[in-house]
């Protein structure tokens, strides 16, 4: 009954419940943060705007990213990824999602940023759609954590209506 | 002599008995385990509810030998979302993040472009030759939860086998030798 088996056993039975346990607390106390963050994107200039030579449309931008997103941040974030996503419908297309920026943030000190930069994924349609079309620009995250279950949520933002003509 | 031969017949009965409880106990646990595999794949909607990941294209994120848990719910998949796909003719599946959604209005087909928060380009060079988007078919699952370093063992145990045998050796060596 009392061999060393058995007890090696129990105590990592034991240990590994409790392990268990605490990353379950660790993970639900997340929900307890109520997080109230902010952010603005503004499109400063449309850099270039043309067909390509498969036919799709493809314009480059310069976009600034403000977010404060420090509230995000519990005990049990690991990090939060962050991204600017344009959203628009097409004839053809009932969805058309397209990440322009994307971003790690590793910890809380980094969450308040201010960010100058073109599009770090190329804004490429299906098609020749993108002159004078309006889309969405929404930033979203998702929050990592050391364990459990992660969280996303999103700031949707006004609009921007691409320009008529190519240049 | 009959009080010998029916004492002997009584403890190789009760061996017997004890051979077949140990059995019985062991298939306990081997459907037990198989029980909620399966149970786990129908509430997920799923076929491998739980991965673990094997590379590290999503670090810091993600790390080799973290396991995640996935779900094939109805919500639709969109850009931003972590994602577990199987590219045609290739065993492992891939653990990445979806920056690019096109959903068609008349075929319902929907293609999505992923990329690993750590590789520096897009997952057009992973795809087979002329591929340029996932569809709906590739995508195994969602990643909803993580857990880090519970997966090493598995990691372990397909890279050196040997350790799988020993280790399923012993245990049930120790289950069938073990008295009450």
């Amino acid at each position: 009954m009392h061999s060393f088996g058995y007890r090696a056993n129990a105590l990592l039975t034991f240990s590994l419940t409790i392990l268990a346990f605490m990353c379950a607390i660790a993970s639900l106390s997340d929900s307890l943060n109520s997080p109230s963050p902010s952010a603005q994107v503004q499109v400063l200039n449309i850099n270039w705007f043309q067909k390509q030579p498969n036919g799709n449309d493809e314009v480059s931008m310069t976009l600034n990213i403000s977010a404060d997103l420090q509230s995000l941040f519990t005990w049990n974030t690991k990090q939060v990824f962050v991204y600017l996503a344009a959203e628009y419908d097409t004839p053809k297309n009932s969805l058309n999602q397209i990440s322009l920026w994307d971003g790690i943030i590793p910890s809380k000190e980094h969450a308040k940023f201010l960010i100058h930069t073109s599009n770090k994924y190329r804004f490429i349609d299906q098609g020749t759609n993108l002159r004078g079309k309006e889309f969405n620009l929404t930033l979203h995250w998702h929050v990592m954590p050391k364990t459990g279950k992660m969280l996303a949520d999103k700031i949707v933002m006004p609009g921007y209506r691409l320009p008529v003509e190519y240049r | 002599m009959g009080w010998v031969s029916d004492t002997v017949d009584s403890i190789k009965s009760i061996k017997v008995r004890e051979v077949l409880h140990q059995l019985i106990v062991l298939g306990m646990i081997v459907t037990t385990a198989l029980i909620i595999w399966k149970g786990l794949m129908c509430i997920t909607g799923t076929e491998s509810p739980v991965v673990v990941v094997l590379s590290g294209s999503m670090e810091p994120g993600f790390q080799r030998g973290d396991i995640l848990f996935l779900t094939m719910s109805k919500d639709p998949i969109r850009s931003g979302d972590i994602v577990v796909f199987n590219i045609d003719g290739r065993d492992i599946p891939i653990v990445h993040r979806v920056i690019k959604v096109h959903e068609r209005e008349d075929t319902e087909d929907k293609y999505y472009l992923t990329k690993g928060d750590n590789n520096p380009m897009d997952d057009r060079v992973l795809y087979n030759h002329g591929q340029n988007w996932l569809e709906k078919k590739h995508i195994m699952g969602r990643a909803v939860g993580f857990v880090p370093y519970a997966g090493w063992a598995t990691i372990i145990m397909s890279e050196k086998p040997i350790i799988k045998y020993v280790l399923v050796g012993a245990l049930g060596l120790l289950v069938l030798t073990t008295k009450e």
